[in-house]
């Protein structure tokens, strides 16, 4: 149902944070009792979007209007008194109070200055029954399952007349059923002429519940679209673009695989819920790509591989020996090295020095009775910042004060100090400018051809296909093929990350027999 | 994920009575736990000393410890915000020795009382103050009140103050009796600490907001409770609970003494923890603090009636506290794991 | 100079040196030392004599606080090691000889070094909060010195024993001679050794630290275990001075006082970065207050007050409300007069 005017509407808004801009002149809108969808890669915006819209960070340009009326919210406490709700994936709820109270706490029923139980119990009751759920009102709201909480966060939304329903990525940890008993209550709302923003990037999901979907990339927006208008393959390229590939690419490297037992093995590779039997293999020397969209599993298998996570089920043999990694030192010192995609909180440690980052895990390695003299920290930290052309070339510099691309380089740095054998990149390009994102491409390269052998995983499809010999494809969870780099373009890679079956023709492309299990 | 693994239907018929308690009051099973041990206590006590459970032993448990009861009260509002106060073993000394100051002085007992509640209040509020709009750690905040108390205390006097003052020895002297059972108004005044805090946190939005803020402190800001307030208030709350201890105190031993209470603080944070309230907020009933002071007083009785040290009074509050620690975190990576 | 200035030692010295230079114009013969017999002598040496048992206290404490976490438990483990040196030098047949005395020294610190694994092993390995894992030992530790006394204050009379806290080398107190030992072993091993660089990167930030490669957990356990050691050997320094094992006031306060000195010297509670110099100048600031406050006649037992002051005067200046207060209080001071309307401050959430 579609009234001409919007419920909710953004225009020309901008939000920086330092000298970049999180999103930059989007315009947005929503009508009464629409499910919208928000899609883009991470990095794309869409939190900020959201923030901007609940009223926890403020526009630096632009405008908001809510039912025709200039907003500015300056908390989020403000949208919601002005009936913007949210509900996160991480429940903003409080666990240890009942369900009631979670419902009508900061507007619940008194009497005489006292509170009324019964009367927080009836009227939870009947915000619950409202929605068709059934759920005991005198329970402890953390004894309940993710699902039910997200229920419940839910209702209290709608219990304060709620006009515009924000779901950030709600249906990450639910089952078939518990998204089914989400889409009820969704369309029950939408009938009551609330405007629902979900998050997700679920594509079944979205196409199943959403009336519209607005995509955004590199904090621009794209487009808004009608899902029944839109082939899923066109969102997915809308959403992950096509980089400029000028500036000085390297040669397609040579795909056929050197004869020789592979480095690094994973079969029947598992951890729940993230990644589900997946089978690699790497050869020396080869480069191997990971893609997938968010939630496919890239990640857990990187991490399962490199030790930073225990395996539920599966085997890892290196150079033809089963190892059980345990943890990361102990994946070290076979020689396999990790870079996390949270480089913030994972990766370069802000308050010490771009010196003492590199150093860190080469000293961790050799013991804490044998240090390194202040000299040869120094030389190996500079010799790095040159080879890699570290700015600013200031080894005592805080890392956190670096750019995303130099920072990045700085943990490149510190890995490859350890001398592996072995290098799993996470996201390594993500947030960079595209100078820096094609130099460490190029780095790679150069790694491979030195006989290193490198995972490499990126959302940007074109970018896994400049720089790996062969890719594997993820999709919730699993590994759907692995194909030689050669034999797939970007189109083909985009329709086999996005959805294969409608596709018959890339069906017969596959050229190599698929690693693990497939689908 | 959205895999269908799962083609059993969801809702089962109507849960079980036993599941809907266990959803109801989860959160009472560690009080449960404290109220079986003191029964534990109690009935071996008693079969090793047949006098143990005699009306006038049992009397004496509570008035015993009646400071502690209260001390542990206020304290349970600060440890379920997920703070904790270390100075509440100093402000009773410091109220308490000011107040028999103040009664040596001849200032009578309906000024010198008051006094003493309000001077806890004020060390409370300043550390309320420190850690709600400094964002000091409520553990060095309330170090530097420890500090401050006990260093006033001996400022007030370095010497104990015997109290004559009528009120405050008729607060301990006089015994009601009922059967072989006894209750003085210390006594008294300890329950009603227990029953209006009891009200104050089931029945009213502040308290309410205390369990709120031990949930999550962002999460209770977001639903528009007032956390900054609740915060600096349940820090009064501890001071103002020192007082009364204080108060009790002095009652019970007929004088003030600046060097009451060291080490005091540890016994109560014992007292709440083993009551079942976590240390990390959130959980936790004041019924249940009352439980383990209980659970403290009948050992120190115990150790006494073995005609063993008192030294292991200490030890066996240590042991027991390091059990329901340890339970407690494995509880919280079970759970964690779950999710 | 702006290089000076902006050292981190900085305040903490001229906290110390204002404090210095007060108590020399109130009283001359405050920085006088003189020599007797070949041995020192002097306010000075006095408050570096007296300031060894907390200096090793607060050196365990550092290594701890880097490591974001906290020891409750030093003063509980002071008493402890005294009272096991103590009752052992009692019951047996030659207090005052020095074979006695040794072997009461190395068992009371093999108790005290298994107080701080058990400490080490709590946090490190079960996981549970470094606050709460040493609150344990705060509470239980005291009863176990009082069993292992007996409730009473076991009173030596031993020589050798005696020398530890009175005594002289090489013309300086014996005491203050281990205070130094302990600074320059802590200090060697902690900078000359890879392990003060490692314990840096698990105090900012653990999960990063471990994806390096770090053996974060034995760092952590290691920690623990300094602090108990030192604290034992601090016991068995107040012990030898009171000639006496008193569970009940050894080391009572002390672990305040050490997060005190530790927090003064310019370490973050917080964990990370820390300074042994820095502790080194807190604890002997902290000393020299004390002093300062004995001599203007007040009561050592009113001291406390003193430091609530200090604590909070400290707090408030770390406090980052505190700058952003003082920053808009000299923007509207600046802007008084001439009319602006600044930009809306950013909240990053």
């Amino acid at each position: 149902m579609e009234e001409p005017r919007p419920l909710l509407q953004l225009t020309g808004a901008t939000v920086r944070f330092g000298a970049e801009a999180a999103i930059d002149d989007v315009d947005f809108r929503m009508f009464p009792g629409e499910v919208h969808s928000l899609m883009g890669e991470n990095g794309a915006g869409k939190s900020s979007l959201i923030k901007a819209i609940t009223g926890a960070i403020p526009l630096d340009e632009g405008e908001l209007r809510l039912g025709g009326e200039v907003v500015r919210f300056r908390t989020p406490h403000d949208a919601q008194l002005a009936g913007v709700s949210t509900v996160y994936q991480e429940i903003d709820l409080l666990p240890n109070l009942t369900v009631a109270e979670n419902i009508c706490l900061g507007r619940e029923p008194r009497r005489f200055g006292v509170l009324d139980w019964s009367s927080m119990r009836t009227r939870a009751r009947a915000v619950l029954a409202d929605l068709g759920l059934d759920i005991d009102p005198a329970s402890i709201l953390g004894t309940h399952s993710l699902a039910v909480q997200q229920l419940v966060a839910i209702a209290r939304a709608i219990s304060a007349d709620v006009r515009v329903l924000v779901l950030d990525e709600p249906t990450s940890s639910l089952d078939v059923d518990e998204v089914a008993e989400l889409f009820r209550v969704m369309r029950d709302l939408t009938q009551r002429g609330v405007a629902i923003l979900f998050v997700s990037h679920f594509l079944e999901q979205v196409y199943e519940i959403c009336d519209r979907i607005t995509v955004l990339r590199g904090g621009r927006l794209v487009g808004e679209y009608v899902p029944s208008e839109l082939l899923r393959i066109d969102l997915v390229q809308k959403m992950l673009g096509r980089s400029v590939a000028e500036l000085g690419t390297r040669a397609r490297p040579d795909s056929t695989p050197p004869e020789t037992s592979p480095v690094i093995r994973g079969e029947g590779v598992t951890r729940t819920p993230g990644i589900h039997n997946a089978g690699v293999e790497l050869a020396e020397g080869e480069v191997l790509g990971l893609a997938g969209l968010l939630g496919s599993g890239r990640t857990e298998l990187a991490r399962a591989l490199s030790g930073i996570d225990r395996l539920d089920a599966g085997i890892i043999t290196i150079s033809g020996q089963p190892v059980d990694l345990t943890s990361p030192r102990k994946a070290i010192s076979f020689g396999v090295v990790y870079s996390s995609e949270n480089r913030r909180t994972e990766g370069i440690i802000s308050e010490l020095s771009v010196q003492e980052n590199i150093t860190l895990a080469l000293q961790a390695e050799r013991g804490i009775l044998r240090r390194m003299r202040p000299q040869r920290r120094r030389e190996l930290a500079m010799s790095w910042i040159e080879a890699l052309d570290i700015r600013p070339a200031d080894p005592d510099r805080r890392a956190g004060t670096l750019s995303g691309g130099n920072q990045q380089k700085v943990l490149l740095a510190r890995l490859l100090a350890l001398s592996p054998r072995i290098i799993v990149l996470d996201e390594p390009t993500r947030g960079i400018d595209v100078g820096a994102k094609v130099e460490i491409q190029n780095l790679v390269g150069e790694l491979a051809d030195n006989g290193l052998s490198v995972v490499f995983i990126s959302a940007e499809l074109e970018e896994v296909l400049r720089v790996a010999n062969r890719v594997a494809v993820l999709r919730s969870g699993r590994i759907v093929q692995t194909l030689p780099s050669e034999s797939l373009t970007v189109d083909s890679l985009l329709a086999l990350v996005a959805q294969p079956d409608e596709f018959s023709e890339v069906a017969s492309l596959s050229t190599a027999e698929p690693d693990g299990s497939g689908e | 994920m959205t895999k269908s693994l799962d083609l059993a239907p969801r809702r089962a018929a109507t849960p079980s009575r036993y599941a809907t308690f266990m959803s109801r009051r989860a959160s009472l099973m560690p009080t449960f736990a404290a109220v079986a041990i003191l029964l534990v206590l109690l009935i071996s006590a008693q079969a090793r000393f047949p006098k143990f459970l005699s009306p006038g032993n049992m009397s004496a448990l509570l008035l015993d410890n009646a400071y502690l009861v209260v001390l542990a009260v206020g304290l349970t509002f600060v440890i379920l915000t997920g703070g904790i106060d270390l100075s509440v073993g100093s402000v009773m000394a410091f109220t308490g020795i000011l107040g028999a100051s103040l009664l040596a002085q001849g200032i009578p007992a309906v000024v010198a009382v008051p006094a003493m509640l309000i001077a806890g209040a004020l060390i409370g509020l300043l550390i309320g103050v420190l850690v709600q709009y400094f964002n000091v750690q409520p553990f060095i905040a309330s170090l530097a009140g420890l500090f401050l108390a006990r260093g006033l205390a001996f400022v007030v006097s370095l010497e104990s103050i015997r109290v004559e003052d009528t009120f405050v020895l008729w607060l301990q002297r006089t015994r009601f009796n009922v059967g072989g059972w006894y209750i003085t108004p210390t006594g008294i005044i300890a329950l009603l600490a227990v029953a209006i805090a009891f009200y104050v946190l089931l029945w009213t939005r502040f308290g309410r907001t205390v369990y709120a803020i031990g949930g999550g402190e962002q999460s209770a800001r977001l639903m528009g409770l007032n956390v900054a307030r609740t915060k600096l208030m349940v820090y009064v709350i501890s001071g103002v609970c020192g007082g009364l201890a204080g108060l009790l105190l002095t009652a019970y031993s007929g004088a003030g003494y600046p060097r009451n209470g060291i080490g005091t603080e540890l016994d109560a944070i014992a007292a709440v923890v083993i009551g079942g309230t976590l240390l990390t907020g959130g959980t936790g009933y004041v019924l249940g603090s009352l439980i383990g002071v209980l659970v403290y007083g009948t050992i120190k009785k115990i150790i006494s009636f073995m005609g063993a040290e008192q030294a292991w009074t200490q030890i066996i509050i240590g042991a027991l506290l390091l059990l329901f620690i340890v339970v407690q975190r494995v509880i919280v990576t079970r759970s964690q794991r779950r999710r | 100079m702006k290089a000076i200035v902006k050292h981190r030692l900085f305040w903490p010295s001229v906290a110390l040196l204002t404090l210095i230079a007060i108590n020399t114009i109130a009283r001359p013969q405050f920085i006088l030392i003189t020599v007797r017999n070949g041995e020192l002598y002097g306010a000075l040496i006095d408050i570096l004599r007296n300031s060894a048992p907390l200096m090793l206290v607060a050196l365990g404490m550092t290594i701890v606080i880097a490591t974001r976490g906290i020891d409750l438990s030093v003063g509980a483990i002071m008493a402890v090691s005294g009272a096991v040196a103590l009752t052992i030098i009692d019951g047996s047949a030659e207090p005052g000889s020095l074979g006695t005395v040794l072997i009461a020294l190395v068992v009371a610190l093999v108790v005290a070094l298994v107080l701080g694994v058990w400490n080490g092993f709590l946090v490190a390995v079960v996981g549970i909060q470094p606050i709460i894992a040493t609150l344990v030992l705060m509470l239980a530790g005291r009863g176990v010195a009082l069993l292992i006394t007996e409730g009473f204050i076991t009173t030596v009379n031993s020589t050798p024993y005696e020398f530890i806290a009175t005594g002289y080398l090489v013309g300086l107190p014996f005491a203050l001679l281990i205070s130094i030992a302990a600074i320059a072993v802590v200090a060697l091993i902690e900078r000359r050794t890879a392990l003060g660089v490692l314990t840096e990167a698990v105090g900012i930030n653990p999960e990063a630290s471990r994806l390096a490669g770090v053996r974060a957990r034995g760092i952590v356990f290691s920690a623990y275990v300094a602090s108990g050691l030192l604290a034992g050997i601090a016991g068995i320094i107040y012990s030898s001075n009171i000639r006496a094992a008193d569970a009940n006031a050894a080391g009572l306060f002390i672990e305040l006082y050490a997060i005190l000195a530790v927090v003064l010297g310019g370490t973050s509670l917080m964990g990370g970065k820390f300074t042994i110099a820095g502790t080194v100048i807190g604890v002997l600031t902290i000393q020299t207050l004390e002093a300062t406050i004995l001599f203007l006649g007040v009561p050592s037992a009113q001291s406390p007050v003193f430091f609530a002051l200090v604590v909070i005067v400290v707090v408030l200046v770390q406090s980052p409300r505190l700058h952003s207060w003082a920053r808009t209080a000299m923007k509207t001071a600046r802007t008084r007069g001439a009319s602006d309307t600044g930009p809306r401050a950013k909240v990053a959430s």
